[in-house]
């Protein structure tokens, strides 16, 4: 059972490099988001992985919350980089519908 | 009211999942102390933020939620096989493209599933939502079956309407 | 062998068979992001990890665990992934999207070696 976790394991660190390859190359941000979004799920993974290694439990709630943690992130990071701030409340669409027109133009 | 002691009772089966009191000794009345107060100030603020409903509750459509989901895993297990196939090959040949996917839901909740769905079958992602459909961005010709997208929207729609809310 | 016996080895092939196939979509869904040429392509491809190869990978350990916490916390964390992926992928999208980025809607077949000095792009 080891073994085969162990491979599991080396697997998903072998995909993770291969993500951060375009994570790298990405020509536009959001290659580079979309990257990062994907290596971060990868590491949620490699956690679980890790936890069932070591067989120690923390390791799973660290997951929980890198999943929890990666989500916010990159919405706030999409979020940062089409208003250039964070105050603005996306729940208020019309706000949202204004600045759209402003600065999409 | 009920979506309260329903919201209540999940972050109660949330805490002692994640706590585990079960494998605790001596720190149990700490651990139970904390979580009646993060609890109590967590179901405090949902209701002063005035966002307890159908929506974000979602405890009635709860079963036929499941039967959809299941339905959705085989779904997602063959458009992923042909995602794999079209990656995998030697020599790429895809057609991507956009095309307008209408969205007939009778809820604002049945159309989010319904997004989201789209969004999880791998080949197809919504890409904008407009008034009355969405913007889908598909791999290839294959994906964009019309057919499959009205089952799908029809599906989503059963699922999430099983009780109307009375407004 | 005894009845318990067979069903742990059962359930032992079953596990190591879900992170087997889970490991492979994962590859290929990180593969994909390097082979395919633009965004919104390379979206579907992130998709494949994001959906069937985690959820097969935490199959696999869910199929492993031996107290029920450590089954109802990896359940959890696969329900979450289930949940936030097409959301985050949809706000990358949708970003995308919105910023003017235009997706390549053309047929794309990468010029063979042997078609070397054509015009690329036909089609």
């Amino acid at each position: 059972m080891d073994v085969v976790t162990f491979i599991i394991a080396l697997g998903l660190t072998a995909s993770m490099a291969i993500m951060l390859a375009r994570l790298f190359a990405g020509p536009t941000l959001y290659d580079r988001v979309l990257a990062a979004n994907s290596f971060g799920t990868k590491t949620v993974l490699f956690l679980l992985v890790f936890a069932a290694i070591v067989d120690r439990q923390d390791a799973i709630d660290i997951a929980l919350l890198y999943a929890l943690i990666n989500f916010v992130a990159t919405i706030a990071i999409l979020k940062f980089f089409r208003y250039r701030s964070l105050e603005i409340a996306l729940a208020q669409m019309s706000l949202r519908k204004a600045l759209d027109g402003e600065y999409d133009e | 009211m009920f979506y309260g002691v329903s919201l209540t009772a999940f972050l109660v089966a949330l805490w002692l999942t994640l706590s585990g009191p079960f494998t605790l000794s001596g720190d149990y009345p700490i651990v139970m102390t904390v979580g009646v107060i993060s609890i109590a100030a967590t179901v405090a603020l949902t209701f002063r933020m005035r966002i307890v409903d159908r929506e974000t509750v979602p405890v009635g459509p709860m079963v036929p939620l499941f039967a959809y989901w299941s339905w959705l895993g085989g779904e997602i297990f063959k458009a992923n096989l042909a995602v794999l196939r079209m990656v995998m090959k030697p020599e790429i040949d895809m057609e991507p493209r956009l095309i307008r996917v209408p969205a007939e839901q009778r809820t604002d909740l049945g159309r989010c599933v319904f997004a989201n769905s789209i969004t999880l079958t791998p080949g197809t992602v919504t890409v904008d939502i407009e008034d009355d459909g969405f913007l889908v961005h598909a791999l290839d010709g294959e994906f964009t079956d019309p057919a499959g997208f009205a089952e799908m929207g029809q599906r989503s729609d059963v699922a999430t309407d099983g009780r109307r809310e009375a407004k | 062998m005894s009845p318990a016996e067979i069903f742990h080895y059962v359930l032992f092939a079953a596990s190591v068979a879900a992170m087997s196939a889970g490991l492979v979509f994962v590859l290929a869904g990180a593969i994909g992001v390097n082979r395919l040429p633009d965004f919104y392509t390379r979206m579907h491809a992130a998709g494949v990890t994001d959906t069937l190869g985690a959820e097969l990978i935490v199959l696999g350990l869910l199929l492993q665990s031996s107290d029920w916490q450590t089954f109802a916390k990896l359940a959890l964390v696969g329900l979450l992934l289930f949940l936030t992926s097409p959301t985050a992928t949809h706000a990358i999208a949708n970003a995308a999207h919105r910023a003017g980025h235009k997706p390549m809607l053309s047929r794309f077949k990468p010029a063979h070696p042997k078609d070397a000095g054509k015009p690329a792009g036909e089609g």
